[in-house]
This record gives C-alpha cells, structure tokens and sequence, in this order.
C-alpha cells in the first residue's frame, strides 16, 4: 500500500496546473465573467491538444490510456482555476461522441434536475426534451432546468465533480490564507487572530478530509467510497467558499472579489448530484 | 496511488490473524475500570504474549530491540488486533508509544539498555509527567523544579492528568532545570523512578465517574543526573519527539474501532425500529463518509511516513525542526476528536432516552469519555492554532494596545 501520488502522478499535476495558469489566468476568468454563456473554443482546442478530454481514452483509440486516479488530479485542476464549461460530460464523451476527445465538438449532458452549458454545445448526450433556461447564479455555468424524473449520473461523472470541488476547496483555503496575512487591521495581519486563524484551520482541515476521500474513491472506484467524496467534497468546497467570503470582510462581499465565482459555482456542482440527502440515504443504507 | 496490500504485507497480516485466533480465546477476562493492579497485571501479561510471539515493539527499530516493521505493517497490526477485539495496549501506552520511541531515539546506550527491554518484554510501567496544574495547553509554562545535589537532582512540584501513576514503575518527567531562561528552555527530560521517597499520587475522579488519571506531588524526590535524556536544558526537544510520537498513530485502532461501533448501531437501529426515523438514518449516513474518509486519511499519512525508517528518523525530521507534527496529525486529531463525540451523540439517539442514560452501557461511557478527546493532547483550539501557525504560516497572536493595557492591570 502506497496511498501517495506517485512521481508521474505528481508530473501531470503540475503540468496542466502550469497548463490553466498559462491558458485560463485572472484575466480570462474576468473576460469569461463579463461574457456570460460564451465558451472560449480555442481555449477548449488547447485542453483536447493537451489530451485532457483523451486521458482516459486507451491509447489504440487514440487517447493518453490513464486511469480515474489521474482524472481526478487533473478534474481538481480545473475546479481551482474555475475552469468553464461541461468538462466532466466532454470528458466522459470521449471516444463516442467523435470530436470530444480532441476538443473539436463540445458534449453536455443532464446532470440531475439540471443541463448546463445547453446553447453553447455541439452534442447533448441524453434525453433534453422539454429543456427550459434558468437564469444560473453562476456567471460561468449558464444552465437549463429538465422536467420530469432524471436518470442518475454515472459514477465517474459524480467523482470527477467532486474533485473539481475539492480544487476548489483547496483554493479558497489558499486564498482565505494569503489575504489573512496581507490585511492589516488593530495594528497586525488579521490572520493573527485566533477568531480568523481558526476558520482558516478548519478550511485546510475540510480540505484535507475531503482530499482522502477524492483520491480513495478514485483508486477504489468504489459507489459507496464515491459517494462519501461526494458529500465531503461538497461540503469543503461551499463551506470553505463561505468562509473565504467571511474572511475577506467586506472585500469578500464584492463582485471583484473572486471568492463568489468559487462559491456560486459550489453551489451549482452540488446540485448537479444527488442531493445530500439521497447521498446520505446511500451511505446509511451501506451500513 | 495504491491501497492494495503487498503480497508481503498480505502474508504478515494472515499469520498475525492466525496467531490473534489462537492466542485471544485463552485471555483470562478483563479486570474492571477501576481496577488498577488488576488492569496492570492484565496488560502487562498481553504484552508478554505479544513479546513471545515476536509482535512486541513491532514499530521500533531494531537496534532498539524493535522489530523494525514498516509503518504499513504497524498500520495492519492496529487494524487487526482492533478487528479481532484484542487488548489495548492500555496501561503500557507510555512506555511502547512515547517513554520507549524516545529513549530510543535520543538515549544513550546505557540508557537504551537499561530501560528499553523492560518494556518490550512487558515488565516494567511508564507514566506521563508532562502536565501540570498551572501550564495546561501551555507545556512550556511548567514550573516543577529540578536543582543539581552532586549527581543527583532534587525535584519538587506537582503533575495532573498523569494516567497510570498508581502503578507506573517509571515516569517520563519534564522539570526547569535553568529558571532564569526563556520557558521553552531551562527544560530537562528525566526518567524518575516511581518508588522514589517523596511523591504521593492522588487519583482523580472524571466525569465518566471512573480514576483515569491522577495527580502526582514531588517533594525533594531525588532523581540521579544519570536518568536525563539528552542534555541538560534541552528537554523541550526532546518533549517535541515525544509528542509526535504521541500524534503519530495514536488513533488507528480507533479508527477501525469507531467503524465497527457504526456498523453496530445500524444493526441496532434496524432492530429496535429507530431506523425508521430519516433524521438519524441521515446524521449515521453521514458519520459512514466521515469514518471512511478518516480511515483514508490515515493510509495517506501512514503512506506518507513509508520510507522514513521508525522512530530514529522521526526525531531527525520532526524533533529537530523543532517539533512540527506532520500535517496529518493536527488535521486529522481535530476532525477525529470531533466526529467521535459525533458518532456517540448518534449512539445515544438509538439507545432511546432510558438507554442513553443508562452508565451500564458501553456506549453511555464511551459517550462520557469521549469527552476527553477534543482536550487531551493538545485542545482542539490549540490544534487549530498549531495548524494555521506552522501549517499555513499565519502570523503568531500579538496583543494589541488595549488588550496590552490590560494586561498590565488596568482595569
């Protein structure tokens, strides 16, 4: 047993961290912001050229051959930099839908009660009958309401979300952190006190859980294992996106503030899922 | 990323499993809480069986008398000794956990020879004099004093909370050896022998009504200058070994422990018609994702501690930077202590009100005792302290103009 990222794991991490820092910096996030429902299409190239819609695709048809584990990383990647678009439902078209895997044709799918990213689309995998638009609290997630009963999401789809929402977790710790260093109030950083220090620890604290539960489930591919990354995840990401908001004060409360994008966008991926109550129901019933 | 077992690690947990089946039925029965000699004699006969099957200090190194297991192996050992329901290491926790690991990693040979075996071989007891009445969460303030009498010192104060002082043969016993330095120096680390003239031990009662720990005088106990560990007024380093001893893998039996009590109150939850309610279905639900992700966390840090030889290296890299527990034993102590209060709030929901207040059950003690654990070892408000501070840098507390004017006294 080795439960560690191992030296390629750790390569391909930072690759594409390096990847979205190069392709999806502040100034593309707030371009896409002020563009709502416009999916940057060379952008989407760049990730299909870089194989991140391919990397579980067996090398023969012409994919990287990697494994959950390795999707995971990347999915996490993405989730910190709050990388736009139906990633998780392209990602899992590869190598049906022609086209997804090298980022040529954009693929979404129903994700529960919801259908994100309909109009900028090429392929809707699934039933979209009777689609409706909703007017999305994300600025980056535009999104269609579906009638009737929903088929549950696959358990790829859930995990890969749920890393998205552990990098995201993780980043609002990491912000949360650098602004409670830098902001000076009473004569001293704010993060000297015990009152702000504390909500930081128990972000990491989050954070940290959430990641055990990411990374085994992805190793494990296990539903019930999934599903408990599921719950912790969601709940790291939008508690730590609250927190954040809490510990940059009035700043945080500001649309220039980043920390809404991360807390609108939890929002959203946890009600792509299963609720917390169906997810609770399934991790009871494995009792 | 793995969490398949070798073929070797595989092997070790079969025969460990095979010997457990055979030697557990023959275990005379366990002596009452408050029992003390009784409890002694017990764990110290486990001991020596776990010693005469080869399993005594399985994470010690082996020039230590260890057997230099990986920390895989000593993960495997908590997980199936927990599973089979085997004794803990109860009164002998000192000694296996923090006196011996830290002997062996800063004592000097004779040291190491005198006092290590004894352990091992589950003949001698060790007691924890750290704490103090005054200090509490801050060690370094600890005031028990120790002055030099030729090769002796003359070491007079009191400890609390220290656990099997009664029938401890030793004690790991910090004391100020230089008063005039700065807290966190003028520290030693001596071994005092417990049957020394001058120290009474007073139990003390908890709240779960049991004598879990006591308080210990020490009037002129005289301690020979032979029985420092490490050097003198250096003590706070060695301390800092100790506690990350204590950090290290003090909680994976618990862990697979706390797993089994879940599975248990679904099972008596479905029995008892309380299943039925979906607010507790829900709240066990969720208790299943926080132990199975704490159980993760752990293989991640037992992971993480692969590679670095037992004990010796752990003092190189944690001790001599100045105490840093690893990321994972802050961070996975403070979500821990928290979600076992947690999953024994639930047990009580399924008991019912007459079962939830009944002390004959094991889970209405449990409930009490679990309690401690946001305390013990470092409150959870120090943790969150330890984690922003030396974790994720954030600037150390200074008192500002009004808080500094109090302080000085005006009211």
């Amino acid at each position: 047993m080795r439960f560690q990222l191992t030296d390629d794991q750790r390569a391909l991490r930072d690759g594409v961290r390096d990847l979205l820092a190069g392709r999806f910096d502040r100034d593309a996030l707030r371009t896409a912001v002020d563009t709502p429902g416009h999916l940057d299409r060379a952008l989407w190239r760049a990730l299909g050229d870089a194989g991140f819609f391919a990397l579980c695709l067996p090398e023969a048809d012409g994919g990287v051959g990697l494994g959950l584990p390795e999707a995971v990383l990347v999915f996490e990647e993405a989730g910190r930099v709050l990388l736009p678009g139906p990633l998780v439902a392209t990602h899992l078209a590869a190598g049906t839908v022609p086209g997804a895997a090298t980022g040529e044709r954009v693929v979404t799918a129903p994700a529960g009660e919801l259908l994100p990213w309909r109009d900028a689309s090429d392929v809707v995998q699934g039933d979209a009958t009777g689609a409706v638009p909703l007017a999305s609290v994300d600025p980056l997630t535009p999104l269609h309401k579906l009638p009737g009963p929903h088929a549950p999401r696959s358990p790829e789809a859930v995990l890969l979300t749920a890393a998205e929402q552990l990098g995201s977790a993780a980043r609002t710790c990491e912000l949360a952190v650098r602004y409670a260093g830098e902001r000076e109030q009473f004569g001293q950083p704010i993060g000297a006190f015990q009152a702000v220090k504390h909500l930081c620890a128990q972000m990491l604290v989050r954070a940290e859980l959430a990641r055990a539960a990411v990374y085994a489930a992805a190793v494990t591919a296990d539903p019930v294992e999934i599903a408990a990354a599921e719950l912790l995840a969601d709940e790291a990401a939008v508690r730590n996106a609250r927190d954040c908001v809490q510990v940059h004060g009035g700043m945080g409360f500001t649309w220039e503030a980043d920390v809404h994008l991360h807390l609108k966008r939890s929002w959203v991926r946890a009600g792509t899922g299963r609720t917390a109550r169906e997810t609770e129901e399934e991790l009871a019933a494995a009792l | 990323m793995d969490l398949t077992y070798t073929d070797e690690e595989e092997e070790f947990r079969a025969r460990l499993r095979e010997w457990l089946a055979s030697v557990l039925p023959g275990l005379p029965p366990k002596p009452s809480p408050n029992d003390w000699p009784g409890r002694r004699a017990y764990d110290l006969g486990w001991q020596r069986r776990l010693y005469d099957a080869g399993y005594a200090g399985l994470h010690w190194p082996a020039d230590a008398g260890g057997r230099g297991a990986t920390p895989t192996q000593h993960l495997i050992f908590l997980e199936e000794t927990e599973k089979a329901g085997a004794p803990y290491v109860g009164a002998n926790f000192v000694g296996l956990l923090h006196a011996g690991p830290t002997i062996a990693a800063e004592g000097t040979p004779q040291q190491r020879a005198r006092w290590l075996p004894p352990v091992l071989r589950g003949d001698e007891v060790w007691c924890q004099g750290f704490s103090e009445p005054d200090a509490g969460s801050d060690l370094a303030a600890l005031r028990t004093r120790a002055t030099r009498d030729g090769d002796h010192y003359v070491v007079s104060g009191s400890k609390i909370w220290t656990s099997h002082a009664e029938v401890a043969d030793w004690c790991e016993l910090l004391v100020r050896t230089d008063p005039s330095a700065p807290k966190h120096r003028g520290i030693s680390w001596l071994a005092m022998p417990m049957d020394a003239p001058g120290i009474t031990v007073r139990p003390l009662r908890t709240l779960a009504g049991s004598a879990e720990f006591a308080e210990m005088f020490l009037d002129d106990v005289r301690v020979p200058v032979a029985n420092r560990v490490g050097e003198e007024n250096d003590g706070w380093r060695v301390t800092m070994v100790t506690l990350s001893f204590e950090r290290g893998t003090a909680f994976v039996g618990e862990v697979v422990a706390c797993r089994r009590v879940l599975g248990e109150l679904a099972a008596q939850a479905r029995k008892n018609g309380r299943w039925d309610d979906a607010v507790l279905r829900r709240r066990l639900g969720r208790l299943n994702a926080e132990f199975r992700a704490l159980w993760r966390l752990t293989q991640w840090n037992v992971s993480e501690a692969m590679g670095v030889p037992p004990a010796r290296a752990e003092s190189r890299t944690r001790g001599k930077a100045g105490g840093v527990p690893g990321i994972g034993g802050s961070v996975f102590k403070l979500r821990y202590s928290h979600a076992r209060q947690e999953l024994f709030d639930a047990a009580a929901e399924v008991l019912g009100v007459a079962g939830a207040l009944d002390t004959d059950h094991e889970w209405t003690l449990d409930r009490l005792s679990s309690l401690s654990y946001t305390i013990a070892a470092g409150t959870s408000q120090i943790q969150h302290n330890i984690v922003a501070e030396r974790i994720l840098g954030l600037p150390k507390d200074r008192p500002t103009g009004l808080r500094k004017d109090l302080q000085k006294g005006g009211r």
